[in-house]
């Protein structure tokens, strides 16, 4: 019987090396696997090669893996937000090295490594310093780039839902780059708030089919879902984290929507 | 040439160039003011580059969904008939041409229709670059909102771009403070100037040549 749920989360990364290229999904907070990301911190791994859109948030997740030196180089294409201070102070001390990438250029490297192609023509990038020196090529008198494809060791995914057979359902804009990202590495680990029993899952919408999915780890309800806490904290309108709020259990009739009956939110 | 509009009056302008039914991306920052102007009889999809069509205003703060936030990482909400899409298919919509719009910030644009507004080269700063050049390149129409000059009164609409390139040649139009511009294969064009100020003023500042096709009735 195929099962690729793993249970114990440091278990299921830990074949995550030193020197790994490791995919790390999400847009800002939304879809980044926080769960797996604590994990691979507490299993150790450094001179990590992080992919990932933005280069970490706060102090949790990936800028707490940033923090603790594990990472010698990101590739990404937005490192610079109002909440990245872990990553600038080490770009400012010269003790990381960066890769900045185009967003559309970065994903459809992701693309093509899963989909066995090598490298690409893209129209993003030309004419500009972050493709100076790159061969470009004519094609209906429009120039293009020559980009290559961006594979990797591992990649770690938060999906919403899963079932034993690694189909993976996500949640709303935290899809992002879960489904590109899961079909170009070697091991794709997702996170899920949920496994649920095969066939449970509608079959005409399952964005990450379990081909592309080696382990399945259930980490529980975020913590935002039942308490109103998520990832370090609530965040308002603006994106911002807050302390201290509205009461969650009246106010987040989204995470009422979206915990099923009968489930407590314990993890 | 003393007559500037408000950010808001700028963004209703804009947003009256869009028409029905449009596709529109709506850049970081002043650009997302657009969307509170666009005219009621009009049914406008907006699109999010991190994955989403139909995206709908900031919630209150009781609906805060951290899963559903625009590529500003705000919180968001979904109207009726929204989807949501992984990013390699959000940008394939920009790069592909299947967005009908989109409307940018910008540092400095060109007579020919450069877009700078990525990077300002500083030394120190952490450079970030996101989806801005996908976006510049990906619409039918690059529109640019921005103010004419800088603080210190330097030209934004300019012979060639001093900051680094975000897009060649990818710009239609230029919405500012003081006019409306449109970047035409013969030129640049001014296509409204608001309250008192002319071309010819216009002309002077800017060092640039520029074809009136401003209407008597406009402004």
């Amino acid at each position: 019987m195929i099962d690729k749920v793993v249970e114990d989360i440091d278990a299921a990364i830990a074949d995550i090396h030193d020197g790994a290229t490791v995919m790390i999904g999400g847009f800002g907070r939304a879809g980044q696997p926080v769960d797996l990301i604590d994990a691979l911190l507490r299993h150790g791994a450094g001179d990590l090669t992080i992919v990932s859109n933005n280069a970490g948030n706060g102090d949790v997740g990936l800028a707490a893996l940033l923090q603790a030196g594990k990472v010698r180089k990101m590739i990404c294409s937005f490192p610079r937000q109002n909440d990245s201070w872990v990553f600038d102070g080490l770009y400012r001390a010269g003790e990381i090295e960066l890769e900045l990438v185009p967003q559309g250029n970065l994903v459809e490297r992701i693309r093509a490594a899963g989909a066995g192609i090598p490298a690409f023509y893209s129209p993003t990038g030309v004419g500009t310093l972050l493709y100076e020196g790159v061969e470009t090529r004519e094609f209906g008198g429009r120039e293009y780039v020559l980009v290559e494809a961006l594979h990797a060791d591992f990649a770690l995914i938060q999906g919403y839902r899963a079932d034993r057979l690694g189909n993976v359902q996500y949640r709303k804009t935290a899809r992002n780059f879960g489904p590109p990202m899961a079909t170009a590495a070697t091991t794709t680990i997702v996170q899920v708030d949920e496994v649920v029993p095969v066939g449970d899952l509608d079959a005409e919408s399952i964005p990450t089919p379990g081909i592309f999915v080696d382990r399945v780890v259930p980490v529980g309800w975020r913590e935002w879902t039942p308490d109103g806490r998520y990832v370090g904290g609530l965040v308002d309108v603006n994106g911002q984290p807050v302390e201290t709020g509205i009461d969650p259990h009246e106010g987040h009739t989204k995470a009422t929507d979206h915990k099923p009956s009968g489930t407590e939110g314990t993890r | 040439m003393a007559t500037r509009i408000s950010r808001a009056e700028l963004a209703a302008r804009l947003a009256a160039d869009i028409p029905d039914g449009a596709v529109v991306n709506l850049g970081i920052g002043a650009p997302t003011l657009v969307a509170d102007h666009v005219p009621s009889d009009r049914e406008i999809i907006l699109h999010t580059e991190n994955g989403m069509l139909r995206m709908g205003p900031a919630p209150d703060a009781a609906h805060v969904d951290p899963d559903l936030i625009n590529a500003g990482k705000q919180a968001v909400t979904e109207l009726p008939g929204a989807s949501y899409f992984n990013q390699s298919e959000s940008f394939g919509m920009m790069r592909g041409g299947h967005l009908d719009y989109c409307v940018l910030g910008g540092f400095e644009v060109s007579a020919t229709g450069d877009l700078a507004n990525w990077s300002t080269g500083e030394p120190g700063a952490i450079p970030a670059v996101g989806g801005a050049m996908d976006l510049a390149l990906g619409a039918k129409q690059v529109f640019v909102m921005m103010d004419l000059f800088t603080k210190d009164g330097r030209p934004k609409l300019v012979a060639h771009c001093a900051y680094p390139l975000t897009a060649r040649g990818s710009v239609s139009r230029v919405y500012t403070d003081h006019a409306v511009f449109e970047i035409a294969p013969e030129g640049v064009a001014v296509v409204d100037a608001f309250g008192d100020t002319t071309v010819a003023e216009l002309e002077g500042l800017l060092g640039l040549p520029l074809i009136d096709r401003t209407t008597p009735t406009g402004g």
